[in-house]
C-alpha cells in the first residue's frame, strides 16, 4: 500500500483504536446492566472495524473473515445466547454493584493501562514488519487487562461475564495486527469457542438464579475457609 | 489414521451417551479402553520410530505429547470404571441428586477428547482452544451435585481459568507471529527451530502472559483459588481428571515454551521465573496443607505442590532434574486418580469430607481405609512409590550441581507438605469411628478402578517399562531444548 493510503489507514485504526479503549473502560463502571450488554456489542462492532480496515490496508482477505465472524458471533450470537440462557431477566433494566467504587475502579484501570503499555513497549520496538502492531498491541492489551479489572470488580455473573468476552476481544484486536493470517481451522474454532463460552456460562447464571435466587454471583461465599 | 481414531473415539462415545443413557456407562468404558489400548500402541511406537504424523500434518505426537496422552487415556480408563457405581451410590448414600446419565457422560467424553487434543494437535493456536474447551466441558461436571457450593466452585473455576485462558491466548498469539516470521511451522518443533533468532522481547512477553494464563488453570500460586473448591465440590471421578490430567495439560504448556527461552541467546537467565513461582507454589501449598480442614481440599493442596515441584525442578538447570520434573509430571497423574477415588469412597463410607470428623476409615472399611492410607503415603512421595523417585531425583540433582538454595528450600517444603499430608490421613483412617453412621454398599466398579490406579503407581516405583524409560529421556530432552 501507498504511504499516504497507510497514513490514512493508520489514522483510521488508531481513532478505532481509541474508541475501543474507551468503550472497554465504560463496561467497568457502567452501573446498568442492559447498557454494559450493549457497550459489548459496541466493542465487538469497532473489533470488526478494525479488521476491515487492516483488511483494506494489508489486503488480507482472512481479516476480512475475521470482521464477519465478529459480527455473527458476538453482535448477534452471544447476545441472543446470553439472554436464552442467563434468561430473559438479564434484558431488564437494573443496577449492577461493584465492589470497588467507580472512583477507584478508574485509577485501578489507569493503573493497569499504564502497566500493559510498559509491558509492551519491548515488544513493539522488535515488530517492524507490521505497521499497525504499535496501535493495536497496546490498546489489545489494556482492554484484556480492563475485562480482567471488570471480572474482578462486578458482583452481577453476567457483567462478569461481559467482562471475559471484553477480554478476547482485545486479544484477538491485538492479535490482528500481529497474525492476520491464521488458519482457517484456528478461526473457526476460536469464532465457536466464544458462543460455546457465553453458553455455559450462561447456563451456570441461570441455575445459580435458581438455587440462590439471585444472579449475584459476588455473594456466593459458602466455600471461603473459615 | 491411529490419531485421529484416538480422537474420533471419545466424541462417538459422547454421541452414544447423548443418545442412549442405558449405554452411556458401558460405552463409555469400552471407549476409553479402546482409546488407552490405542494410545498405548501410539506411545511405544514414538519411542521405537520418533514422532508420529496423522491427519496431514494436524496431528503430531512427540515423546512428551505421547507420555502425556497415555496419562489422559490410563486417567480416563480408570475414571469411566470408577463412575459406573459410584454416581448411583453416591446418590443413595447422601440423597444427592439422582445419576443424570445423559448429561455427565457426554460431558464426560468431550472433557476427556478436548485433552486428549491438547496432546495430539499441532497448531499451536488450535491447542489453545483445546485447552480452553477442556474448562467449558468440565464447567458442568465439576457442578453435577447442583448444590450452591457446586455451583459456585463451577463459577469460579470457569471465570478464573477462562481469564488465564483469554491472558494466555494474546501470549500464543505472539508466538504465532514469530513463529510464522522466522520460516518454521506453527507447531513445538517449529517452535524450538525458530527460537534463536526470535526476539528476546516476543519471547520474554509472551513467556510471562503463558505463565500467568496457563498457570492459573495449572494452580499456581496466588491463581490457584479455584483450585481447592473445584475439588472440593466435583464428583470423585472428575477430580481425578481434574486434578491429575488437566491441571498437567496447563503446566505442559509452560513446561513447552520453557525450552524456547533456553535456546535463544539473548535471554539470560531462563529459569529464574519458573524456579521464583515454582518455589511460591510450592511453599504456600505445603503451608496451606497444614491447615486444611477438608480431605478433598487436602489432595486438591498437594496438586499444587505438585505443579510447583514440576516448575521448579524444570528450572534446575541439569539434565537430571529436568528428567526428574518428567517423571513427577507421570507419577502425580498416577497418584492423584487413587487419592481422589479413595476420597470419594471414604466419604461414602464416612459421611462427612471434614477432616475434624472423620475417623476410624480402617475400621469402618479396610478396604477403602487401606486405599486412602495408600494413596496417602504415595502423593507424600514416601518409598516405594513412584514420586518418591521422581522427588528423590530432583533432591539429587539440584544438590549435587550445587544449587543449594533453591534445592534446600525445595526439600523444607516437600518435608512440611509430607508431615502435613500424614498426619491427617492418619487421623482420617485410625481412631474410633463416629456413631450412628449407616453402614454403605460399595460399589464394585469403584473399588476395581482403585485397584487398577493403585498397580502404575507401585509397580513404576522398582521397574519402568523400556518405552517409558525412553519416552521419558526423550521428554527431558525436549524439556532441555534439545530437539
Amino acid at each position: 500500500m501507498n504511504t499516504p493510503w497507510l497514513d490514512i489507514a493508520l489514522s483510521l485504526d488508531g481513532f478505532v483504536a481509541a474508541l475501543f479503549l474507551v468503550t472497554g473502560l465504560n463496561v467497568i463502571v457502567v452501573r446498568q446492566m442492559l447498557a454494559a450488554l450493549y457497550l459489548f456489542i459496541i466493542h465487538a462492532v469497532l473489533l470488526a472495524s478494525s479488521a476491515i480496515v487492516l483488511a483494506v490496508a494489508l489486503g488480507s482477505i482472512h481479516l476480512g473473515w475475521v470482521a464477519v465472524i465478529t459480527i455473527v458471533t458476538k453482535v448477534v450470537a452471544v447476545p441472543v445466547i446470553v439472554r436464552w440462557s442467563a434468561g430473559s431477566q438479564v434484558y431488564k433494566r437494573r443496577e449492577v454493584d461493584q465492589v470497588l467504587s467507580i472512583p477507584i475502579s478508574l485509577l485501578a484501570a489507569a493503573a493497569l493501562a499504564l502497566a500493559a503499555w510498559m509491558s509492551i513497549t519491548p515488544l513493539v520496538h522488535s515488530i517492524s514488519d507490521r505497521p499497525f502492531a504499535a496501535i493495536n498491541l497496546p490498546t489489545g492489551l489494556m482492554t484484556v487487562f480492563f475485562g480482567a479489572l471488570t471480572v474482578a470488580v462486578r458482583r452481577e455473573g453476567v457483567a462478569q461475564l461481559m467482562g471475559l468476552l471484553i477480554m478476547e476481544s482485545g486479544a484477538f484486536f491485538a492479535s490482528i495486527s500481529i497474525v492476520p493470517d491464521l488458519p482457517v481451522i484456528a478461526e473457526i474454532a476460536a469464532a465457536v469457542d466464544v458462543p460455546v463460552a457465553a453458553l455455559v456460562i450462561g447456563l451456570l447464571i441461570r441455575n445459580i438464579d435458581r438455587l440462590t435466587g439471585t444472579t449475584r454471583v459476588g455473594l456466593l461465599a459458602g466455600l471461603k475457609e473459615r | 489414521m491411529e490419531l485421529t481414531i484416538i480422537l474420533a473415539i471419545p466424541v462417538a462415545a459422547a454421541l452414544v451417551a447423548l443418545a442412549s443413557e442405558r449405554a452411556a456407562k458401558y460405552s463409555t468404558l469400552v471407549a476409553l479402553a479402546s482409546v488407552l489400548v490405542l494410545s498405548t500402541e501410539a506411545a511405544v511406537r514414538v519411542s521405537r520410530d520418533g514422532i508420529i504424523v496423522g491427519l496431514g500434518g494436524a496431528l503430531t505426537l512427540d515423546p512428551l505429547a505421547a507420555l502425556y496422552l497415555w496419562l489422559v487415556s490410563f486417567v480416563g480408563f480408570t475414571a469411566s470404571l470408577y463412575s459406573i457405581g459410584y454416581l448411583h451410590a453416591r446418590e443413595q448414600s447422601h440423597a444427592a441428586t439422582p445419576p443424570r446419565y445423559r448429561q455427565y457422560y457426554p460431558l464426560f467424553n468431550t472433557f476427556i477428547a478436548s485433552m486428549l487434543a491438547v496432546a495430539l494437535i499441532a497448531d499451536l493456536a488450535v491447542i489453545w482452544i483445546a485447552i480452553e474447551l477442556t474448562t467449558l466441558f468440565s464447567a458442568f461436571l465439576v457442578a453435577y451435585e447442583d448444590r450452591t457450593e457446586a455451583l459456585e466452585a463451577a463459577w469460579k473455576y470457569v471465570m478464573l481459568t477462562t481469564m488465564g485462558a483469554l491472558i494466555a491466548l494474546l501470549g500464543v498469539l505472539i508466538v504465532y507471529y514469530g513463529v510464522n516470521r522466522a520460516g518454521q511451522p506453527v507447531t513445538w518443533t517449529g517452535l524450538v527451530a525458530a527460537a534463536p533468532v526470535l526476539p528476546p522481547a516476543l519471547l520474554k512477553t509472551a513467556f510471562v502472559l503463558w505463565l500467568i494464563g496457563f498457570g492459573t488453570k495449572a494452580g499456581l500460586v496466588p491463581l490457584h483459588t479455584w483450585l481447592p473448591d473445584a475439588h472440593s465440590q466435583a464428583p470423585a471421578s472428575i477430580c481425578a481428571l481434574l486434578s491429575g490430567v488437566e491441571t498437567s495439560a496447563a503446566l505442559y504448556m509452560i513446561l513447552r515454551l520453557y525450552p524456547a527461552l533456553i535456546r535463544n541467546p539473548g535471554i539470560e537467565h531462563a529459569g529464574t521465573w519458573l524456579l521464583v513461582a515454582g518455589l511460591i507454589t510450592t511453599g504456600t501449598a505445603a503451608f496451606l496443607l497444614l491447615q486444611v480442614r477438608d480431605f478433598k481440599r487436602l489432595f486438591a493442596f498437594s496438586t499444587v505442590e505438585h505443579m510447583g515441584i514440576i516448575l521448579t525442578a524444570s528450572a534446575l538447570k541439569t539434565s537430571a532434574a529436568g528428567m526428574g520434573a518428567i517423571y513427577q509430571l507421570f507419577g502425580h497423574a498416577l497418584v492423584k486418580p487413587v487419592c481422589f477415588y479413595a476420597a470419594g469412597l471414604a466419604m461414602l463410607v464416612l459421611g462427612t469430607q471434614n477432616i475434624d470428623e472423620a475417623r476410624g476409615l480402617l475400621s469402618r472399611s479396610p478396604a477403602v481405609g487401606w486405599a486412602f492410607m495408600l494413596a496417602a503415603l504415595a502423593i507424600a512421595g514416601t518409598p516405594p512409590f513412584v514420586l518418591f523417585i521422581s522427588e528423590f531425583a530432583i533432591l539429587r540433582a539440584g544438590f549435587t550441581t550445587g544449587q543449594f538454595a533453591a534445592t534446600g528450600l525445595l526439600a523444607a517444603f516437600i518435608v512440611l507438605a509430607f508431615v502435613a499430608i500424614l498426619y491427617n490421613a492418619g487421623r482420617i483412617v485410625f481412631g474410633k469411628p463416629g456413631a450412628g453412621i449407616p453402614d454403605v454398599r460399595l460399589p464394585a466398579s469403584s473399588l476395581a478402578a482403585v485397584g487398577l490406579a493403585l498397580v502404575p503407581i507401585v509397580v513404576f516405583g522398582f521397574y519402568l517399562p523400556p518405552p517409558f524409560l525412553v519416552l521419558m529421556r526423550q521428554a527431558s530432552m525436549v524439556l532441555g531444548g534439545i530437539s
